[in-house]
């Protein structure tokens, strides 16, 4: 069995890092009701004896869970989010060894993050990653949490992302990055967001990037449907996929709701390295199979069901409903719309109670409707994990290769330029030291690189592609 | 003699482990039905292919495991504990923690040379338990990265360590869609290098035999032991003992190098097709009885028309007149006819010697180049098999395989010519110029075969 780390930087980060721990833990007590320490909680979590009085926690292989820790490095520049985590219902799993710090944040500013606080924390950074890579036998992914639009997430998120690349060559790097809206409070986020894509275009095997706009429409939504109260629609008390209840944590804060969306996507894509399945994938598999590209690794995620409800029962009609829905615009962790742009190639990761007769037939069913490119018309990858989400009897989790991730990188660019073009705020950056107006002339231009790559692939998609003219063999 | 069976990835211990499940079923029944010598005989010789005996009084597979990750060994040997009729060798595995996900460069160029000296150990061991070593036989996926890339590995390794002897490499190729995603270069890149290698290549395509399992044997919801159960079938019953030609004694000759001499007698011709018949549930066999006559017609029918299946064979395919030339060429693929260079019929169960094969010796069905004397064999054995009274399997190495080789590499081909997934296996060291001589040598087999 392999392990992953989770390494959650900045306030978004934490705070969605602290959701997925919280959710993790409670689906794995869900499942494992014996109390063993199995090879699905040693994944994420290490069992630790905390009697000893040496203060080295020694990991205990087997057996009965004693104390659960998780594989985490927590990393924010201000203490505020990560002393209220370990004050918190969450504090057993974390211990100091694991978390980085300062205290004054680095002011929504990326060159802060990424110049100042990269080099200055390097160290004790690496130290940690490396003492939590110790206690995995076979580390596979790190998986970084950063928002784009502060300064500590995207500034040295990005920077941590390099350590990463640099200390452990070997290890996939997939990163779950949350978009800011266009109406987001921080004025500086155009910026941040897009100095630190280009980090994400060089160093990521895989980006996960989600909305905080499709969030909370999703979550409003969801808000919406479970307040009509129609008799048979109510949504269970205790799926996860909407509500913190029955988790750790008691009371709820205001990006909990949002969060949790995230945290499942983490959860689902995971899955399958965690619990056994008749048709695995592997996270090395992900990569592998859904970047045809080195830089075009954004990957598009949708979850279902979201609205439809938990039913008990599930009518076979219900079960294709959930795999129409992944294609629709309103299950999209960002503001895309698949069906009408390119797909280079999708993966169906599927939870619960669905047999490999059932993604056959839906596959069937809706390929018609989904525009591949040309040389990947068979671009499908599928998995099963035969252990649903909590509170629900099947899930689908869609991670789509698609151009549709390109209006939101234009929507950034424009952004960027607007402020740019002004020279607005530039010299709160320009007064870091090494921060030049190149670094800004580079990212953009690698931002614009990258959406001229995906329009390359669209315009493609009304061409009538004859096959490729064969090899001929002189007999 | 004995066979050496190297299991590699997934989809290899899997059907692999299937077919020592066949293998000694089929010959603790034949015991037990016939009582006499015979079923002594069969009995014996069957498990001393695939078994030896350890000293306490266990059998042990004649078998190597090999995967990149635990999970599918572990399951594998657990299960094989449990059959209270056989065992895998003790350490006679070897695994690591993580699976080549899908590349065959990470399998071929990375795992292949890290781990080839226990893997080649291991199989060196269980060799020289072999009194007479009969063959090798590998058995993966092309699809994947471990079975694929790290099976081609292994197999160029073991070509060096035993150059004399025989290696059969049984191949699953993959449904056309929905598993991986690189599957198309994974299967060009192996059968490429194998065909260097290789002294023969024995396919089973996982569309075919799921189709098999979904019309002829009535299976719901189709699993991999369901189709996995076919291929063993299918592959037992070559593997099995049989009377090669001339006595009954026979049982003791090589199968693997009768297989090959029989089937492989071409450096340009290397791939060999299955079909058996009949396939049939268990509940319906009970009501059914077949003739030799009626059998055999059906498999010939299922050959010349390129029917892996009994079911929905076209009868309006025949045989061509014997022509010369361009002109034959033409006239067959209008007729979709199958030409074939050579067959090899298997026949088990009653009555054999009342069993009829003249209407495979017609010249109209082999290439020009070799008198259907040559080109035609048949083994049989008056052991029913694998529960049932009788069975016909035709191994053909025809142009049968062509269409799915075709398609594969023209998949593989249009993704390559966008460059598309390239730098996942630049990355471990399988470059541009690799991939394309990795195309133009199987586009060499095409135009072999195409040519027949
Ligand atoms: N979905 C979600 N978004 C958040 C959360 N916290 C902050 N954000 C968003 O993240 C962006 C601000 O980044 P933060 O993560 O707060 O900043 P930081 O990384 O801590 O950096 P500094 O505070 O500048 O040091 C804004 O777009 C917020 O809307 C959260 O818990 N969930
Ligand atoms: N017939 C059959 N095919 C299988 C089985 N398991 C996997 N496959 C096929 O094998 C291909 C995938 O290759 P695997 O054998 O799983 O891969 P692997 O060799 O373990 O390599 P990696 O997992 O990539 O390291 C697909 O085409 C599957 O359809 C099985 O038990 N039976
Ligand atoms: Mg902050
Ligand atoms: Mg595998």
């Amino acid at each position: 069995m392999t392990q992953s780390i989770i390494v959650q930087v900045g306030q978004c980060g934490n705070q969605v890092g602290c959701r997925f721990w919280d959710l993790a833990l409670r689906e794995h007590a869900h499942v494992n009701k014996k109390g063993i320490y199995d090879e699905a909680l040693s994944n994420f979590f290490r069992n630790v004896d905390t009697r000893r009085s040496d203060g080295e926690n020694s990991d205990i292989t087997g057996g009965k869970i004693r104390s659960l820790k998780a594989r985490a490095v927590l990393i924010d520049m201000e203490e505020g989010v990560v002393n209220e985590i370990l004050q918190g219902p969450l504090r057993d799993v974390f211990d100091n060894t694991q978390l980085v710090t300062d205290v004054s944040g680095s002011g929504n500013n990326w060159a802060v993050g990424h110049r100042i606080y990269g080099p200055a924390c390097q160290e004790q950074v690496v130290e940690k990653v490396r003492r939590a890579a110790e206690h995995c036998d076979s580390l596979q992914c790190f998986f970084l949490i950063h928002s784009m639009g502060g300064g500590t997430g995207s500034g040295l998120g990005s920077y941590v992302l390099r350590l990463l690349e640099d200390e452990f060559p070997e290890v996939y790097r997939i990163v779950t990055s949350v978009y800011p809206s266009a109406e987001d409070d921080v004025i500086t986020s155009p910026y941040n967001s897009v100095l630190a894509m280009r980090e994400l275009s060089e160093r990521a095997d895989c980006v996960l990037p989600v909305d905080n706009q499709s969030l909370v429409e999703i979550v409003n939504k969801i808000r919406y449907m479970s307040h009509q109260g129609k008799p048979g629609h109510v949504i269970k008390k205790d799926s996860t996929v909407i509500s913190g209840q029955g988790g750790a944590c008691g009371a709820e804060k205001p990006f909990d709701a949002m969060n949790n969306i995230v945290a499942n996507l983490l959860l689902n894509l995971t899955s399958s390295a965690r619990f056994d399945g008749s048709l695995n994938m592997d996270l090395n598999e992900i990569a592998m199979n859904l970047v045809p590209f080195p830089r075009l690794h954004y990957l598009v995620s949708s979850l279902t069901p979201l609205y439809t409800l938990a039913d008990v029962s599930v009518p076979p009609r219900r079960l294709d409903q959930m795999f129409t829905d992944a294609f629709s615009r309103d299950h999209q962790l960002i503001r895309a719309d698949p069906k009408h742009s390119l797909y280079l190639a999708c993966a169906l990761v599927v939870r619960g109670n669905v047999q490999v007769s059932d993604l056959r037939r839906n596959i069937e069913r809706l390929k018609p409707s989904l525009p591949f490119v040309s040389w990947n018309q068979e671009g499908w990858k599928t998995s099963l994990c035969s252990v649903p989400p909590v509170g629900h009897t099947h899930s689908l989790l869609a991670l789509a290769n698609n151009t549709c991730v390109k209006p939101t990188f234009l929507e950034l660019k424009d952004r960027f330029m607007k402020l740019y073009r002004k020279k607005a705020h530039l010299h709160h950056y320009l007064h870091v030291e090494g921060m030049e107006q190149g670094c800004f002339t580079e990212a953009i231009s690698s931002l614009s690189s990258l959406i001229e790559e995906y329009s390359q692939l669209d315009a493609t998609k009304r061409m009538l592609t004859p096959d490729v003219p064969r090899l001929t063999i002189a007999t | 003699m004995s066979v050496v069976t190297l299991n590699l990835g997934q989809c290899g211990n899997q059907v692999g482990q299937e077919l020592l499940n066949v293998v000694s079923n089929d010959a603790f029944n034949a015991q037990k039905n016939c009582p006499g010598v015979q079923g002594k005989t069969y009995y014996a010789c069957a498990l001393d292919r695939f078994f030896r005996e350890e000293q306490t009084g266990e059998l042990a597979a004649r078998a190597v495991l090999i995967d990149m990750e635990p999970k599918v060994i572990n399951h594998a040997i657990a299960t094989a504990a449990k059959s209270d009729m056989w065992k895998y060798g003790d350490g006679s595995y070897f695994c690591e923690k993580q699976g080549s996900g899908n590349n065959w460069a990470k399998g071929f160029c990375v795992h292949g040379p890290q781990h080839e000296e226990a893997v080649v150990e291991l199989v060196r061991r269980e060799v020289e338990r072999c009194d007479r070593l009969a063959g090798i036989l590998t058995m993966m996926s092309v699809a994947g990265g471990t079975g694929s890339g790290m099976g081609t590995y292994i197999t160029q390794c073991l070509r060096d360590m035993y150059p004399h002897s025989f290696i059969l490499n049984h191949l699953t190729w993959p449904y056309s869609t929905g598993e991986v995603i690189v599957q198309n270069y994974n299967s060009v890149l192996t059968l490429s290098h194998l065909y260097q290698l290789s002294d023969g290549m024995l396919v089973h395509e996982n569309d075919t035999v799921h189709k098999i399992c979904a019309q002829l044997m009535n299976i719901k919801h189709i699993s991999f032991s369901d189709i996995n159960k076919i291929i063993a079938h299918q592959l037992g019953s070559v593997l099995q003992p049989a009377d090669v030609g001339g006595t009954q004694s026979d049982y003791s000759r090589n199968p693997v190098g009768d297989l090959m001499s029989s089937l492989a007698c071409h450096a340009e011709y290397k791939l060999l097709s299955m079909s058996a018949i009949p396939h049939m549930s268990s509940s319906s066999l009970a009501y059914s009885s077949f003739t030799w006559p009626g059998l055999l017609k059906h498999l010939r029918q299922m050959l010349i028309a390129n029917a892996r299946m009994e079911e929905g064979i076209d009868w309006q395919v025949c045989v061509p007149p014997v022509r010369q030339g361009a002109e034959r060429t033409r006239e067959i693929k209008q007729l979709q006819f199958n030409t074939s260079l050579a067959n090899l019929l298997i026949l088990r169960g009653k009555d054999v010697s009342c069993a009829d094969s003249g209407a495979f010796l017609h010249p109209g069905l082999y290439s020009s180049w070799l008198p259907p004397e040559a080109a035609f064999r048949t083994w049989s054995s008056l052991m029913p098999f694998n529960g049932y009274e009788k069975s016909a399997t035709l191994i053909s190495n025809s142009q049968s395989l062509l269409q799915p080789l075709n398609k594969m590499v023209g998949k593989a081909w249009n993704m390559f010519a966008s460059r598309a997934y390239i730098h996942q296996y630049t990355r471990f060291g399988i470059s541009e110029e690799d991939f394309l001589d990795s195309f133009t040598a199987l586009e060499q087999v095409i135009s072999s075969y195409t040519c027949l």
